[in-house]
């Protein structure tokens, strides 16, 4: 009897040390690095690979940089440490930036629950430029640049700040005055390489609502305002020089370049509608009657044949009640300046307003009810990116995106088609888990899946994810590697406060 | 006796007990042993749980079976899209309590205590499936009064009114990433204890020789309605506060009706086999919906379970006065349909394989040994119903090891 049960306990002892067991345990020995080394990975590039979210990069948004989150992917793949520029003085997170202690950039933007909208977090950031690092680090994401910056001599130099011949974020941990970013990435003597540049190429000219020159034919961008298109030759040029270094080590670095997304897509531009003015009979009629000297001229430009019927009907303000249109200046229509005739028009749904202008379109001009801004009181340039502006940056993109294509296939560089997925975005995006991603601005029904970050042009740290693993799919199919996903839903949107 | 049972049933009732779904089928140390037939297998008192209607046949006036089972359940997770890996292990005690007394030639009476429902899954706080569950603890107990009626020599009917007990307690994050403002992801507790709910069993036995019986028994579908139980918010963002009260719930969970058939063949005087199907009515559940008290949306939860079925065979060999041995196996069909693999039940088709044995003490005492080994294959599912669109699967592979041991007294 007592054998029995002793049989029977050795019996049970067995059957409870029968764990389930996978025909294919997933571990980190599950993954590979395929035909890449992620030793010594650096990121190039502007604000999207520098982690700038809500305005700002700030201590714990930059910690959900793409950059960081593909190191943290890598590392499960052989990949070595990564380090960032340090925002250790950014205590409170509030982001923003102080040169001698003067604020020179906003604090984050959040959004304030009891004001229902988004504004910049209350408090005065402790990040300053003066204070300098003097060190690389493997993400040299320099918000701001443009392609042409990472070549320039005196992006880094402190006293280059106050003229804007430097750039804020890389003074602060530029390893000398006379430092360049690409010299500083490559001291990093990268083994994989990402590289997104040329978005301020474009962005800083449509943000500006088209204020800029298209400086297509000018190949000096020493001559290049803040707010200008760059020549794409000039691009191509800066673009190869670029890529060639990043590949100049004794073993050529292999890497992921990212193609530049159409930006009028994005929540910046989109937020904002064309025709959302109400109005009720009686004013639509006395902002008419307002309007009736500058139609009237448009009719004897038009009987002279200055312009055509079609200018004509655009050009002529008409108010109703309901939802009107918004009146903008486009320096684009035949110039009647000469008899006194500004250049105005209603906007269309080919027109992009710009985000900031939400909280300008209907505000008085010096407190007069009668003067009010985007009716009575045309938006200027600034606030609306016009058709034929959007024309210009669309051109560019496209050419832009042609060079960063051939430029990579040249170096058999894997390319991350960052514009094939905006252009996805607009009408959805479906991600691995099922979830139906938009490019859409932040509301409260969406909170749980924007990946636009408050400042409408950068992604926030969903978005940020969402990147990564398109970038991860890049390398796993061009350097046969099998590198996991991060989950995106996972990552914050926006902040929310009940008050600020 | 009594002081006893009340003793064992209060220790017993602080744990939980479960198995892939929430049903558990651990109703006797002598019936699991044979693959958890019974519905035409006249052995102990048992049957009053097994076919009410078999209760007339049992030859002593008296029986009592007391037993119960450590349930040892694991089930893993992964996904090698994320490299996610997870897992949950627990432990439950499924008892039961049967006693007949036969007040004279053709009725017996009988009260049947057992547990055939509970689930207890525990992934940790916050793992990637934390939206669909964190944890869960279902709770019941049955408690079945019956009667059967001898009608002749051949046949038997049976029944009576089930009262059940219960409780749960679920735990699940909000959302995908809702958190508070140091980074804690809010998530909800639902609590609801007392509740009871009535239901019956009913069955009829048919034995046209002396050695082979027919049963055929049916278990009503019995709704456990949650009211006013306890809805707490943690980790609630202060912006949220407002909304994402503390509040009560209402939830309906439906125990299954269950229909089993089947037969027994004595072979020879000491061989005993049974053959039993079992078709669970888990239609009925086709989601869990919680509604809140505070003007919160109600949460709906599809889980579109199908009817699903059991195919059982179980033998028994006397080998002497003293030892009796027992083996069985079954294939235990799933309720869960694909898409709709959520991780609080994670379970998919499984192959139940059993033993056990009686040692006679002397002809009133015997102990009950019984064991049950729960294969499931791994499965790669995922549940797809989730509020925010998204899906949530993997890899899952479960296991179910459970020793059990019982005492059966008779006169």
């Amino acid at each position: 009897m007592k054998n029995k049960f002793i049989y029977l306990a050795v019996l049970a002892a067995g059957f409870i040390s029968c764990e389930p067991e996978f025909e294919n345990e997933v571990s980190n020995a599950s993954y590979s690095s395929g035909d890449a080394d992620f030793s010594s990975y650096v990121a190039v590039g502007n604000s999207l690979t520098a982690g700038y979210m809500d305005g700002t990069v700030s201590r714990v948004g930059q910690s959900y940089s793409y950059p960081n989150t593909l190191a943290g992917q890598f590392a499960v793949v052989g990949g070595g440490i990564f380090t960032q520029p340090s925002f250790e003085d950014d205590i409170n997170n509030l982001g923003g930036l102080t040169l001698g202690g003067f604020p020179i950039g906003g604090t984050r933007i959040i959004i304030n629950a009891s004001a229902g909208g988004p504004q910049p977090i209350s408090g005065s950031s402790t990040i300053e430029v003066s204070n300098l690092q003097a060190q690389a680090y493997h993400n040299m994401g320099v918000p701001g640049a443009k392609s042409f910056h990472l070549l320039s001599n005196t992006y880094g130099d402190v006293a280059g700040v106050v003229p804007q011949t430097a750039n804020p974020y890389f003074v602060r941990h530029a390893t000398s005055a006379s430092a360049t970013v690409l010299g500083d990435a490559m001291s990093m003597n990268p083994t994989f390489f990402t590289n997104w540049i040329g978005n301020n190429d474009i962005l800083s000219y449509a943000t500006s609502g088209g204020i800029g020159v298209d400086r297509l034919g000018n190949l000096n961008p020493a001559t290049y305002g803040p707010n200008d298109i760059t020549d794409p030759q000039v691009f191509a040029s800066v673009y190869s020089t670029i890529i060639n270094t990043l590949t100049s080590g004794p073993v050529p670095a292999k890497g992921v370049v990212a193609t530049i997304p159409e930006v009028t897509s994005i929540p910046y531009f989109t937020t904002v509608p064309f025709n959302a003015v109400p109005l009720d009979a009686a004013t639509a009629a006395q902002l008419n009657s307002g309007y009736a000297t500058y139609n009237a001229g448009l009719v004897f430009a038009y009987n002279n044949s200055f312009i055509s019927e079609a200018e004509l009907s655009k050009r002529t303000i008409s108010f109703r009640a309901g939802k009107n249109a918004v009146v903008m200046v486009d320096e684009y229509l035949t110039n009647l300046s000469g008899f006194g005739i500004p250049s105005y028009r209603h906007a269309t749904s080919s027109d992009l307003i710009v985000l900031p202008a939400m909280s300008f379109i209907g505000t008085l001009v010096g407190g007069d009810p009668l003067r009010v801004n985007g009716v009575s009181e045309p938006l200027a340039d600034k606030w609306v990116l016009s058709k034929d502006e959007k024309m210009l940056v669309a051109n560019a993109t496209a050419a832009f995106n042609n060079a960063i294509v051939s430029i990579a296939a040249s170096k058999n560089i894997a390319v991350a088609d960052m514009n094939a997925i905006m252009t996805k975005l607009k009408g959805g995006l479906t991600i691995e888990d099922g979830t139906i991603y938009t490019a859409n601005y932040f509301s409260s029904a969406t909170a749980g899946t924007v990946l636009f970050s408050l400042d409408g042009v950068h992604p926030n740290a969903r978005g940020y994810a969402v990147i990564s693993n398109e970038i991860i799919k890049v390398i796993n199919s061009f350097y046969n590697a099998n590198i996991p996903l991060v989950s995106a839903a996972g990552f914050p949107g926006a902040t929310i406060l009940t008050s600020n | 006796m009594r002081k006893l049972l009340s003793l064992t049933l209060l220790a017993l009732a602080g744990s939980s007990a479960f198995a892939g779904g929430y049903r558990v089928s651990i109703q006797g140390q002598k019936q699991l042993a044979m693959g958890h037939t019974g519905v035409a297998v006249v052995n102990s008192a048992e049957v009053t749980f097994f076919n009410p209607a078999g209760m007339a046949f049992l030859e002593n006036k008296f029986n009592l079976s007391v037993g119960a089972s450590a349930l040892f359940a694991e089930t893993k997770f992964q996904n090698s899209t994320y490299n996610w890996t997870a897992s949950t292990s627990n432990v439950g005690t499924p008892f039961n309590v049967y006693a007949t007394y036969k007040i004279n030639d053709w009725l017996t009476a009988g009260m049947a205590i057992y547990t055939p429902y509970g689930s207890a899954v525990e992934w940790d706080q916050d793992w990637q499936g934390s939206h669909l569950v964190n944890n869960i603890d279902l709770k019941a107990i049955f408690v079945q009064p019956t009667v059967s009626v001898r009608l002749g020599e051949h046949f038997s009917i049976g029944g009576g009114p089930i009262y059940v007990t219960g409780s749960v307690d679920f735990n699940r994050n909000l959302s995908r990433n809702l958190t508070d403002e140091d980074g804690d992801r809010t998530d909800l507790q639902i609590s609801a204890k007392g509740i009871s709910a009535w239901g019956y069993t009913a069955g009829l036995m048919f034995n046209p020789t002396d050695k082979i019986r027919l049963g055929l028994n049916y278990r009503s579908e019995i709704t456990m309605e949650a009211r006013d139980g306890d809805a707490i918010f943690n980790d609630v963002p202060a912006y949220a506060a407002g909304t994402l009260t503390n509040t009560t719930f209402n939830a309906d969970l439906p125990l299954p009706g269950e229909l089993t058939t089947g037969l027994s063949v004595q072979v020879t005087d000491k061989w005993l086999l049974a053959f039993d199907y079992n078709y669970t009515l888990w239609s009925v559940y086709k989601s869990l919906d919680v509604e809140f008290n505070n003007g919160l949306p109600t949460s709906v939860n599809p889980r579109n379970y199908k009817n699903s079925s059991s195919y059982r065979v179980g033998t028994q060999y006397s080998a002497t006065d003293k030892f009796t041995f027992r083996a069985g196996w079954y294939i235990d069909e799933s309720p869960v349909q694909d898409g709709y693999f959520a991780p609080e039940t994670p379970r998919n088709d499984g192959m139940g394989f059993t033993g056990g044995l009686t040692y006679q003490v002397n002809n009133k005492l015997g102990v009950d040994f019984s064991f049950l080994y729960l294969h499931f294959d791994e499965i790669d599912n995922s549940y797809d119903h989730y509020s925010d669109g998204s899906s949530f699967g993997g890899t899952y592979k479960s296991s179910v090891f459970s020793p059990g041991v019982g005492v059966t007294y008779s006169f």
